[in-house]
């Protein structure tokens, strides 16, 4: 149930992407990165800090739309901010369908949308506060791992990429188009939204056929931007719904004056501690991006997101101006529901063993182990932490003598003993002089 | 089982950390998320409370079967008015802390509010010995 795969030939077994991992879902064993599956949230941190490449996104090709007869791309905000020189989304969008896309729609309208309905639903209902953004997949996924006593606080709202194929499906079967000839592909620059258009947790179904990297498109679609002279104006969105593609572009659009807006998983941690410690309950809003420069740094994007930001700054100016045309034609008639189906359950991955006594006295083990340990924490026994390999200790899955330093211990011992065996002769054979400190 | 924290005073930014591995802790044991939110503000406070005001301490826990206790001993100024420190709003901190943060006179009502027990021996200029404890 996730999309972050190792490239095993090109992984060397370094400790780069175990350090890094935010719920500690990597291993290396017999040399090899390793992922844990349940605990993998595709933050895509480890595709980024990869020195060797080795980590990789499992995308869908861009040769898959030609299995529907109706193709729609859906391309996330941060696709325009990836190209030099360009500040028309009308010219990327144009360039998407002479990829082959029979129609393309803007993920940053259905932004717009689901900011409304944020403000309407926040006034509606009583959520714990401070309520936390429901648009990073990754973020989600880790609250339900690390942080699940804040479940209650997440906005329950579906993504604008879910709402944009929700009107988009529902808008052409009312124009008398058959559901399965409509291939709606999303545009994305991360792995979470891969995984949550592919296996869906708070809705029923997604509405996302496909799911194609911002990097693969943009070796196609760069070459064709050049030779695009009059774009069709395609664009519908405002720079309020691009801009939350930024961090604290969500929490702009919503108006609210009391939000937090925070970036980077590392730093979203130290939020959401302060949080659970019950320490920013004056704060109405927070919004969460599990990348550093929020979606614009997403590992699946080509762009630096500081440069990325820079062209975001560009484009909103562009889109700004007064006399600008926007695409004219109904698609948000039909209503569609944009609040969760069903509630995002907790998932106890940490958890050493159901049973609480027996998890009891593992612990109890664990805490034995870990005090034997060196706590240098330096990654060679294949495990982040010295506290995570006396958990895998515990659970069966490592040895104490992994650790190079437990190792070299009993080795030096093992030698110790051996050098007092070899001084040691039987009395019959020992001649006089030998052992006589041996008294 | 027994868990042992030294808790350094002065240093801010680090407090909270004895909370924080309790928390995860608490998580592998599989406890709930209601139950490991109410011992990790209170005790977190407590912790807080350690920093600020008495120069760090020993933080020593008990995780039994249906029960976590957490014994905060310090041996910092005391508390000099129990019943207004439990009054929400109510603060000693400096105004180098308030500034910081921290003193909003939260951490007794805090600890109250989400402690199932809570017991405070305080003598000034000896010590104060908060014991926390959270049914599970």
């Amino acid at each position: 149930m996730h999309s972050v795969i190792l490239d095993k030939d090109k992984c060397v077994g370094c400790t780069d992407c175990i350090k890094r991992c935010p719920t500690e879902a990597i291993r290396v064993r017999n040399g090899k990165a390793e992922i844990t599956v349940e605990r993998c949230i595709d933050c895509g941190l480890c595709i980024r800090v990869c020195r060797n490449n080795a980590k990789k996104a499992k995308t869908d090709p861009l040769s898959m739309i030609h299995d529907y007869k109706f193709k729609i791309a859906i391309p996330a905000p941060t696709l325009y901010t990836q190209f030099k020189g360009i500040t028309d989304p009308n010219i990327i969008l144009t360039g998407l369908k002479y990829l082959g896309f029979d129609d393309v729609f803007e993920v940053s309208k259905a932004a717009e949308i689901v900011t409304q309905e944020t403000l309407k639903y926040i006034a509606e209902h009583d959520i714990a506060k401070p309520v936390l953004s429901s648009a990073c997949p990754a973020i989600i996924r880790m609250i339900q791992i690390r942080f699940p006593s804040l479940i209650p606080n997440i906005l329950p709202l579906i993504s604008p990429k879910e709402a944009i194929a929700r009107y988009v499906k529902t808008y052409f079967i009312h124009q008398g188009m058959k559901e399965e000839d409509i291939g709606v592909f999303f545009i994305s620059p991360c792995a979470a939204k891969v995984t949550n258009s592919r296996y869906p947790q708070v809705i029923n179904k997604s509405y996302v056929d496909g799911v194609i990297s911002i990097k693969k498109i943009y070796m196609e679609l760069q070459p064709l931007l050049k030779k695009i002279k009059e774009p069709e104006v395609l664009s519908m969105s405002t720079s309020k719904g691009i801009g939350w593609a930024d961090s604290g572009g969500e929490g702009r659009a919503t108006g609210f004056e009391n939000y937090i807006a925070v970036d980077g998983i590392e730093n979203v941690i130290q939020i959401l501690e302060k949080v659970e410690n019950g320490k920013l309950e004056d704060i109405d809003f927070i919004e969460c991006l599990a990348c550093v420069g929020g979606c614009l740094g997403g590992p699946l994007t080509v762009e630096d997101a500081f440069v990325a930001s820079h062209r975001m700054e560009k484009l909103k100016k562009e889109m700004s101006k007064k006399n600008r045309k926007l695409r004219d034609i109904d698609l948000f008639s039909h209503p569609v529901k944009l609040t969760w189906d069903k509630p995002l359950k907790v998932k106890s991955v940490l958890t050493l063993d159901d049973d609480r006594e027996k998890a009891l006295e593992m612990m109890e083990q664990l805490e034995a182990i870990y005090e034997r340990l060196p706590k240098i924490d330096c990654g060679s026994c294949g495990a982040p932490t010295c506290r995570a390999l006396a958990e895998d200790i515990v659970c069966g899955k490592a040895h104490v003598e992994d650790c190079v330093f437990m190792l070299r211990e009993k080795v030096r011992n093992m030698a110790k003993d051996m050098v007092i065996l070899s001084e040691k002769l039987p009395p019959s054979i020992q001649k006089k002089g030998d052992n006589e400190n041996d008294g | 089982m027994k868990l042992h924290y030294k808790v350094d005073g002065g240093a801010f930014t680090s407090a909270g950390f004895a909370a924080g591995q309790v928390k995860r802790t608490l998580r592998q044991l599989g406890i709930s998320p209601e139950i490991i939110r109410k011992i990790s503000i209170a005790m977190y406070e407590a912790e807080m409370n350690m920093v600020l005001h008495a120069n760090g301490g020993n933080v020593d826990v008990e995780l039994a079967k249906d029960y976590i206790t957490v014994v905060l001993e310090d041996q910092g100024p005391g508390i000099e008015d129990i019943d207004r420190a439990m009054e929400v709003g109510y603060s000693t901190a400096s105004q180098k802390v308030r500034s910081m943060g921290f003193g909003a006179g939260m951490g007794l009502p805090n600890m109250k509010r989400y402690a199932d027990e809570l017991t405070i021996d305080t003598k000034l200029g000896v010590g104060t010995r908060v014991e926390l404890k959270v049914f599970i």
